[in-house]
């Protein structure tokens, strides 16, 4: 491979920031899970690209085990947002603010 | 040009844009759609790092799993209509944007002060760590090294899956002998 690693890292990097701006400003909550979702990807694309670095298969079983945590991590979230939505009939988190202080 | 310059030069921009695209797109169902993209372009990253099982097990479980489960919630709620675009907090869209961009460069010099962007991988990754192919590799490491881990994560999915269920199902509450014989209807059939 010829490519320089730090490629796939600043890609990663620039990922992770869309996801972070995604979770800042978006109002729908499944859109703002969304985009956390971009944040996970982004981090273990980062895993993957240290892993090929470093020849090891480490980083690999990481980002798998990441994987594993993203999918309960989105299960519970979706349910969570189900049942905001039944209550309050609406996915966004400006009707989420009960909580504030 | 080597074949994985190309193949980098070729997705790295859609994976950027189709990102972009999702933080733009108004309609949830769009964002989503975009979401699949960039998590397919994800997976042609992870097969030029030389990690095939990844690749597989990224368009299986995300862009397959994960993807058609969040399509499915946003047509059960119904909330494919467009969000509204007024502020609750004043200049939040701005510092927000300032923020990303703030944390893009952090790791964009971070990378640069720890990595440096010369930096090659080492040549013979697949002839030396991939040994007897990706898969078998990497369930080496994961079953020797990673075994306690690999069985913890196996408890966290099913403690999920438990809390799905106490989170999902609707209240329940048993018809008394004196409603159902104030409402025929209500009876049960009977089953044969």
């Amino acid at each position: 491979m010829r490519t320089p690693i730090s490629y796939f890292l600043v890609v990663s990097a620039m990922l992770f920031a869309i996801g972070t701006v995604g979770v800042l400003v978006r109002k729908n909550a499944l859109v703002v899970f969304m985009s956390i979702e971009l944040q996970l990807n982004a981090v273990n694309l980062a895993f993957v690209s240290f892993s090929r670095m470093h020849g090891n298969l480490n980083g690999q079983v990481l980002a798998f085990f990441s994987m594993v945590v993203a999918a309960a991590e989105v299960v519970v979230g979706l349910a969570i947002i189900v049942t905001v939505y039944r209550r309050r009939r609406s996915a966004s988190v400006d009707d989420v603010s009960v909580l504030r202080g | 040009m080597p074949l994985d310059h190309v193949v980098f030069w070729v997705f790295a921009p859609i994976s950027v844009g189709s990102a972009i695209a999702m933080l733009f797109q108004r309609n949830a169902v769009h964002a989503a759609l975009f979401l699949i993209v960039n998590f397919f372009t994800i997976a042609v990253f992870y097969l030029v790092l030389g990690a095939s099982f990844l690749f597989a097990v990224q368009i299986i479980v995300y862009a397959g799993a994960i993807m058609v489960l969040f399509l499915f919630v946003i047509m059960l709620l119904g909330v494919d209509r467009e969000e509204t675009l007024i502020e609750r907090l004043r200049g939040q869209r701005t510092l927000a944007i300032v923020l990303g961009t703030g944390i893009a460069l952090e790791l964009f010099f971070a990378i640069r002060a720890g990595v440096g962007f010369a930096t090659k991988a080492p040549a013979n990754f697949d002839e030396v760590v991939n040994e007897g192919g990706n898969a078998v590799a990497l369930s080496e490491v994961l079953f020797r090294d990673y075994f306690f881990p690999f069985e913890v994560t196996s408890v966290l999915l099913i403690v999920a899956a438990v809390a799905v269920m106490v989170l999902a199902a609707r209240e329940r509450r048993a018809v008394t002998r004196a409603e159902q014989a104030a409402s025929p209807a209500r009876q049960p059939e009977r089953v044969p």
